[in-house]
C-alpha cells in the first residue's frame, strides 16, 4: 500500500489530469459497479467450491435502457428459464434495481398472460 | 389530478371486430365522461396466450393509454370486470415511472449539453459521468 502511495505521485506528475483520473475513475467503478462479483466469490467457493466467476456486467446498465415495460416479452424471455421461473440475478449478471424492476415487469406480464407462470416439460 | 394509467385488455377471440370495437368505444366515453383523457388506444392483435384464461389459448389484446383521475380507472375496471368479452385486464400506473424517464432524460441532456460547449472540461465531464455512474 504504501508503495502504491509513493509511486502514485511520481507517476502522476509527468502525465497529469487524464492519467491521475483513469486509476480512480475505473478503481471506483471497478469497485461499486460489479456489486454481483463480490458476493459470488466468498458465496461461491463457500458452498461449491467453485473458481470466482468471470465478472458480467448488467445488461441494462450497459445498454441504458431505463425502462423495462412489462409488454417487451422478448427482452423478458431472455431472463426467464425454462419452466418459466425468473432466473437469479447471479447467473444473470443484472444489477439489483434493474433485477427489481424486471422481477415487477416478468410478474405483471404473467399476470397478462403474456409470460406463463409455470410450463411443464 | 391527472395520473397516467396503461390499461391492457385480452378480448376473447370468438368476438366479431364490430363487438371488439363498440366495446372500446363504450370505454373511452366512459373515460371521457369522467374528465379522462384517452391518449392511446393500441390493438395489438390476435395473441397466443401462455395460459389457458377460461378455456381460450389465444385472446385479442388491446393497450389504452390514458390520463385520468383515480375514480375513473375505478369505473373503468368495473366495466372491465362486469362485460363478458373481456377475459383479463391490467392497469398499470405510469406516471411516477414517466418522471422518473423525464428526469433521467433531462439529466442525460444536460450533462451532453456541457461536454458539448466545452471541451477543454471533458475529462471532468467524464470524471462526474463514471461517479455518477457508479453511485
Amino acid at each position: 500500500m504504501s508503495d502504491e502511495t509513493v509511486k502514485a505521485p511520481e507517476a502522476s506528475a509527468p502525465a497529469p489530469g487524464p492519467a491521475a483520473g483513469g486509476p480512480g475513475g475505473s478503481g471506483g467503478s471497478g469497485g461499486s459497479g460489479r456489486p454481483g462479483g463480490r458476493p459470488g466469490g466468498p458465496g461461491g467457493p463457500g458452498g461449491r467450491g467453485k473458481f470466482f466467476r468471470r465478472k458480467k456486467v448488467c445488461k441494462f446498465c450497459t445498454e441504458k435502457i431505463d425502462a423495462i415495460p412489462y409488454r417487451d416479452v422478448r427482452l423478458l424471455q431472455g431472463f426467464v428459464a425454462e419452466r418459466g421461473k425468473i432466473v437469479p440475478r447471479r447467473l444473470t449478471g443484472v444489477c439489483t434495481t434493474h433485477q427489481r424492476r424486471l422481477t415487477r415487469a416478468i410478474k405483471q406480464a404473467r399476470n397478462i398472460a403474456l409470460l406463463p407462470f409455470a410450463t411443464k416439460h | 389530478m391527472s395520473r397516467l394509467y396503461e390499461v391492457m385488455f385480452i378480448v376473447r377471440p370468438d368476438a366479431a371486430d364490430e363487438d371488439v370495437d363498440k366495446l372500446i368505444a363504450g370505454f373511452t366515453t366512459s373515460v371521457t365522461n369522467g374528465g379522462g383523457v384517452v391518449k392511446n388506444v393500441e390493438k395489438m392483435g390476435r395473441r397466443k396466450l401462455a395460459y389457458l384464461v377460461r378455456k381460450f389459448s389465444d385472446g385479442n389484446y388491446i393497450l389504452l393509454t390514458l390520463e385520468a383521475g383515480g375514480a375513473v380507472v375505478q369505473e373503468l375496471e368495473r366495466r372491465l370486470r362486469v362485460s363478458e368479452p373481456v377475459i383479463k385486464f391490467i392497469t398499470v400506473r405510469m406516471d411516477e415511472e414517466e418522471k422518473r424517464l423525464a428526469k433521467l432524460k433531462a439529466l442525460r441532456a444536460t450533462r451532453r449539453k456541457v461536454s458539448a460547449e466545452t471541451p477543454a472540461h471533458a475529462p471532468a465531464a467524464e470524471a462526474s459521468e463514471a461517479v455518477s455512474a457508479s453511485a
